[in-house]
């Protein structure tokens, strides 16, 4: 691996459309993760919030009763405003990488576009199917309308996994050659697509998409129960989501691991950022906490052999330490290291949380009665979404200072234009901005009774507080 | 290969310009309804027209930056370095126009209403500007290749930029004036047909209008881009799309308002195919021919097929939508805005 890392490195690509010299490119890194750091978790809800929905939906057809099919008409709208603030937040993305990165879509955007393209259609029609599935309660036949949420799951799943296809490439780049004089050719779009990282990335954000979307509502409904109403209504609103997550969670753990075997066979240099580990070693461990400095962990707590272990199923086997490349082609390991750790740490507890959900349901048929465990719940949903964007720091800080791993440098792809630190704080106060109405919107839809939903025609009377 | 991919993107600018460009003219219409009470019955007819349909209207424009970069790349990362200020321009109207759409039906007061109304309607202005402006100095040659190889102010602040961002405004104000009309049409609503039918004359003379004195703007301000649309397959083109546009007047006029739609989309796919010529064959003009802008061809073939096995998915989604909008399907129950506040 290190011998075609050198090879790869000595045909670097030179950007299409000429040198950079830009002196803001903090600047367009942050505003590039400030961006993704909003739009993700909203992809989230479109990969798992559908799903939960229509199961929803399924259930009031089913059983007829009233508080299933409020649910799922009040989560429906909840549904239309997170999709439309993900629309314009994604739209926002496809300019950056433009705006921000001509030097990347200028030089490789024949090789990645094409996933984009798929990702445009699955994009394209779940757009068309929540309108219909929204607007079309009562208007259309109860299995229809059932039905045409389907598209509405399946393009959310197409969809991020076009998006995740194009990270994978980028942290593992295939599909193209590079002359010696530094111009891409000979460009296989289909083998770019279905690159090596193609499966566990996915995988790994569609557990994740899960346990966010399940904790983030469950936790809001836990706060209800919290204050006493035990309504059926309520009930269902925080067991169904927190179902979803608490499968999701401990699953996650074996797919994050497989995801690390990957990292360390393809990015040896960002696995050791994970650790801070500077000298290779045998048997290397883990320090939890502590600070990387001076080449090493201090302050840390050593797990030993545990990286090892880890990375490859073996406590003794030979992990490379970050000394094997030259220092401009590591990531900043603090950022990266802590952002794994914060990863680790709290889905390994999310996990644990959803271990005691699903074992106390299995083994006493009811959701668990001490109040901890839903203040945990509450808890939970902010905690999913900090691990999200812990894990996404670590992977793209971590494929740092690769904008294409090996391949091209992310200095050398961003733009030339002046200006980014003012474009930054306006984005900024849009973002604010955003996430100010998006909280005040949530608040205003719980705000309203949930029969209030149903209209006077629909369903059963709506029944008795329990 | 390459051309395939050029109609493929000038066919995808059409649709947004037809479809996401007359929600945006709706915008403009909110915008000029006037107060509170007077233009609530405008209002509550625009947000029950548009509300099913916008989203899906604006995913032409992802699409669009998606074939560009894959099937252009050079040119995308040229235009979008050197014009990256009329395009964070809009892409933030962008994100406040759909917050502020989505949110004002669940305002708790006509203040609020208003604020999310503004944001709606301003952004819906700025928005087709900024693209038109874009557009304006991509057409004048005043985006070179390269990394912000451009001035970033004069290639979108110039006579052919700011009259093309005006003509785009106007445009879809009109677009969205005649789809209006036949939506209050369809809501039995006869004084709002009215109204909006003469919204839609009065935007479709001032169009045509700035389109003619667009041509003399060009004149002066990019003479080759004037040469071009004066001679050959533009002059053809600028030809048709006065013929349409004065045919779509008289349909207006004459109410009939389902045919007008068509003529009025073909129209802008004529002003769209002709700038188009008259630049051929330069993307870039003077700076980047088409087909030194093109991709590799496996990547071109790859694009053709990706995005037709997909528009073989979109376009009968698309239609099946539209045709439960257009049979009232998925109409919601007509009031003026105003009154949702009032009662």
């Amino acid at each position: 691996m290190a011998l075609t890392s050198v090879l790869a490195a000595a045909q670097s690509a030179a950007p299409a459309l000429g040198p950079v010299d830009q002196q803001h490119l903090l600047w367009a890194r942050e505003l590039q993760a400030m961006s993704f750091a909003f739009h993700i978790p909203l992809v989230c809800f479109g990969v798992g919030f559908p799903a939960i929905v229509l199961f929803v939906e399924g259930l009031s057809l089913r059983t007829g009763d009233p508080a299933y099919r409020a649910l799922a008409k009040r989560w429906s709208k909840a549904m239309t405003v997170l999709f439309a603030i993900g629309v314009v937040t994604g739209t926002i993305l496809s300019f950056e990488l433009g705006l921000l990165w001509p030097g990347f879509t200028g030089t490789f955007g024949d090789v990645f576009g094409v996933a984009f393209g798929i990702e445009g259609t699955s994009f394209f029609i779940e757009a068309i199917f929540i309108a219909i599935y929204v607007y079309g309660w009562e208007r259309l036949p109860p299995k229809v309308h059932l039905l045409s949420g389907v598209p509405i799951v399946v393009t959310g799943i197409t969809g991020s996994l076009m998006v995740i296809s194009v990270n994978g490439w980028m942290n593992h780049p295939v599909g193209f050659d590079v002359t010696p004089g530094g111009r891409v050719t000979n460009v296989r779009p289909w083998k770019a697509l279905f690159n090596p990282n193609f499966w566990h990335e996915f995988v790994h954000m569609y557990f994740a998409a899960f346990m966010v979307a399940g904790f983030v509502v469950a936790g809001i409904y836990a706060v209800s129960w919290l204050r006493g109403d035990r309504s059926r209504y309520v009930r269902a609103a925080l067991a169904v989501p927190l179902t979803a997550a608490a499968l999701a969670a401990p699953v996650q753990v074996l797919v994050g691991d497989w995801n690390g075997r990957t990292v360390a066979n393809y990015q040896p240099t960002k696995l050791a950022a994970f650790e801070g580990l500077y000298h290779s070693e045998h048997g290397a461990p883990i320090h939890v906490g502590g600070i990387y400095h001076d080449n090493k962990v201090k302050f840390g707590i050593p797990l030993p052999n545990l990286l090892s272990v880890l990375a490859k199923h073996d406590p003794n086997a030979r992990i490379q330490g970050l000394e094997e490349v030259p220092p401009q082609d590591r990531p900043p390991v603090n950022t990266v290291r802590y952002a794994f750790q914060l990863m680790v740490g709290i889905g390994t507890l999310l996990a644990v949380l959803g271990v005691v959900f699903v074992l106390t349901w299995w083994r006493h048929g009811r959701l668990p009665r001490t109040p901890w465990f839903y203040r945990a719940v509450v808890v939970a949903g902010p905690a999913a979404v900090v691990a999200l964007i812990c894990g996404w720091v670590t992977t793209e800080v971590g494929r740092q200072p690769w904008i294409v791993y090996d391949v091209m440098r992310t200095k050398q792809a961003v733009t030339n234009a002046g200006g980014l630190p003012v474009v930054f704080f306006g984005m900024l106060i849009v973002y604010l901005g955003l996430a100010a109405v998006a909280v005040w919107m949530t608040r205003r839809l719980a705000a309203r009774p949930p029969e209030a939903e149903l209209s006077d025609t629909e369903g059963a009377p709506w029944p008795k507080p329990a | 290969m390459a051309e395939t991919c050029l109609i493929l993107a000038l066919a995808t600018l059409t649709a947004y310009v037809v479809l996401g460009g007359a929600d945006f003219g709706g915008g403009f219409w909110d915008l000029t309804a006037g107060g509170a009470q007077r233009g609530g019955p405008l209002r509550g007819l625009l947000e029950r027209s548009i509300t099913p349909v916008w989203e899906a209207n604006h995913v032409w424009l992802p699409f669009l930056l998606v074939v560009l970069w894959t099937a252009f790349p050079r040119f995308f990362g040229s235009v979008t370095s050197t014009l990256y200020i009329p395009l964070f321009g809009a892409t933030a109207g962008i994100i406040l126009r759909g917050t502020a759409f989505v949110l004002r039906p669940h305002a708790t007061s006509l203040g609020q209403a208003r604020l999310f109304g503004a944001g709606f309607a301003v952004s819906s202005v700025l928005v087709p500007f900024c693209f038109g402006a874009a557009i304006g100095g991509i057409a004048s040659g005043r985006v070179p290749v390269g990394n912000a190889g451009g001035d970033p102010w004069s290639s979108w602040l110039n006579p052919t930029s700011i009259t093309v961002g005006v003509l785009a405004v106007i445009t879809g104000a009109y677009l969205a004036a005649i789809f209006l009309a036949g939506d209050a049409e369809r809501a039995g609503e006869p004084e709002l047909e009215r109204a909006t039918r003469r919204r839609a004359l009065i935007s479709g003379v001032v169009a045509g209008a700035v389109a003619l004195g667009a041509l003399a703007v060009v004149r002066s301000d990019a003479r080759e881009l004037y040469d071009g649309l004066t001679s050959g397959a533009g002059l053809a083109l600028v030809i048709a799309s006065a013929i349409l546009g004065i045919a779509t007047l008289v349909l207006v006029w004459t109410e009939r308002l389902t045919v007008a739609r068509f003529t009025a989309a073909a129209a802008v796919a004529c002003v769209i195919a002709g700038w188009a010529a008259a630049q051929s064959p330069y993307l870039l003009p003077g700076e980047l021919t088409l087909d030194q802008a093109a991709a590799s061809n496996a990547t071109l073939v790859a694009l053709v097929i990706a995005a037709g096995a997909g528009l073989a998915l979109v376009l009968p989604s698309l239609f099946l939508l539209y045709r439960l909008v257009l049979r009232g399907r998925l109409d919601q129950p007509y009031q003026p805005l105003d009154m949702r506040w009032r009662s």
